[in-house]
């Protein structure tokens, strides 16, 4: 019996409340403009803040009043943009929509590690623990913050302990990005032209030859080598400005490590295995 | 009328919500960052508080106690507070759109805040009057604003000044915090009910 009367009070209380709620709701309901509801919709809806804004929510009512454009929204790209235009009877602006680029190759067969790290499976705590347990202290480390910051599948770790970016999925919200801790992932224009030195380490050459078998080494072979002078030297770093290549692929053989790649040729596993069985032949 | 000033001073001072009770710790670190957001929550909670003691002691006294069923306090408190949050937010959104913006995020965050849902329980388990608990209320939450306050002040001096980097953030803010609370310890005593 007192069960039943638990029950009903409590839910005689929540009916009450529910009620006031409901005709409070009537009676006191704001117009909103239906204009927001409907870019809302158009919206991929995952909240990333890629667009600078808190959520899709803020995003839709800060287009439908004008503060900021169309094309803001990354991820739903193209698309989306025009679709908004559309709403709002504008223009559609060009889709600024970049992707993901891991700028480490070296990989658990091309760097290895200075201890055994069996502490938290996380990129920054491992990162902060006497410098990271991996020879290069800017190199990937390969636990996966940005696999996990991922709301679109679009960034795996490969077996060969690097993130691999799915280029279709990536939409450039730019998560993995900022989950980084030591800066890897960079955003780049959507486009497979051009050529990358995929390295991060600003250590002296001599050092990063010493931790890493692909580490720009900064000799400055590429720079000569470069006809269209795109590459420059950024504290021991090769960076090639992808406005300027044109793809001509003077600087890869150049390149002792081997650092430089075409940005849809960056080498996988495989590659590491068959250089490091080819390394194994020759010593034998 | 005595008794509601001692109950009024008491919370503010000596039985502080944040400091002396340790209620409210997240919103009281989240939130205390700036002067503004802290005096924007602050105001939110004074005026919640006191709303939500007056309604839950109304349906303690008159709904929960003749029913036999005051063991339920804690779950009927939870959907009052929810449900009047709610209904503020409404009314506030029609009547007072530049409140309603000012206090923002605060109001619906203000829903799972466990001081407000402490302070209607300890209403009733202090057999507190109407009159009392709603004062009781009242200086309960403008104790909580006061800490928070106090301490939005003591971190934008702390964001300019040097100290070792591992302290910077979280780590101080607890420590003084921890100050804090032992500086109000000595308002101990000094008015009792």
């Amino acid at each position: 019996m007192l069960i039943i009367y638990a029950i009903a009070a409590l839910g005689l209380i929540g009916l009450i409340f529910g009620l006031l709620l409901a005709i409070a709701a009537q009676f006191f309901a704001v117009q909103t403009d239906p204009l927001v509801e409907t870019i809302k919709e158009t919206l991929p809806g995952v909240n990333c803040g890629a667009c600078g804004y808190a959520g899709c929510s803020n995003f839709a009512e800060a287009v439908a009043a004008g503060e900021t454009k169309t094309n803001g929204c990354i991820p739903g790209g193209t698309e989306t943009a025009q679709a908004i235009a559309q709403l709002l009877g504008q223009e559609a602006g060009d889709a600024r929509q970049p992707v993901a680029t891991v700028f480490c190759i070296g990989d658990c067969y091309r760097a290895y590690d200075r201890y055994i790290y069996d502490g938290v499976q996380d990129c920054q705590v491992a990162s902060d623990f006497v410098g990271g347990f991996k020879s290069c202290s800017y190199g990937c480390l390969g636990l996966g913050n940005c696999v996990r910051a991922c709301l679109f599948d679009a960034i795996k770790m490969g077996e060969h302990g690097l993130p691999v970016v799915d280029y279709d999925q990536c939409t450039g919200c730019g998560l993995c990005a900022s989950a980084c801790p030591r800066a890897i992932i960079q955003m780049l224009s959507k486009s497979k032209e051009g050529h990358l030195v995929l390295c991060n380490s600003h250590e002296r050459g001599k050092s990063v030859a010493a931790s890493c078998e692909v580490g720009c080494i900064a000799c400055k072979a590429c720079i000569k080598a470069c006809p269209q002078e795109a590459i420059e030297m950024v504290d021991n770093l090769a960076v090639i400005d992808l406005e300027k290549c044109n793809d001509c692929g003077e600087c890869v053989p150049k390149c002792k490590p081997g650092t430089i790649h075409r940005r849809d040729a960056i080498p996988s596993a495989a590659d590491a295995m068959a250089t490091a069985a080819a390394k194994v032949a020759e010593s034998a | 009328m005595e008794k509601l000033l001692s109950i009024f001073f008491i919370y503010i001072f000596i039985d502080n919500f944040v400091l002396q009770r340790f209620f409210g710790i997240c919103p009281f670190l989240g939130v205390s960052r700036k002067m503004e957001t802290a005096i924007g929550m602050g105001m939110a909670v004074i005026f919640v508080m006191a709303m939500a003691t007056l309604v839950t002691w109304l349906v303690y006294t008159f709904v929960l106690v003749p029913f036999d069923l005051a063991y339920l306090q804690i779950v009927a408190f939870i959907l009052i507070v929810a449900s009047l949050v709610q209904l503020v937010e409404i009314v506030l959104r029609k009547i007072s759109p530049t409140l309603y913006l000012g206090l923002g995020i605060f109001l619906p965050l203000i829903t799972t805040n466990c001081a407000v849902l402490a302070v209607a329980l300890l209403a009733v388990r202090q057999e507190f009057s109407l009159i009392e608990a709603v004062v009781f209320a009242v200086g309960a939450s403008i104790g909580f604003s006061m800490a928070l306050v106090i301490m939005a002040g003591i971190r934008e001096r702390l964001e300019l000044a040097t100290m070792p980097d591992v302290l910077r953030g979280s780590a101080v803010t607890l420590i003084t915090a921890g100050i804090l609370s032992m500086a109000f310890l000595g308002f101990k005593g000094m008015i009792s009910l």
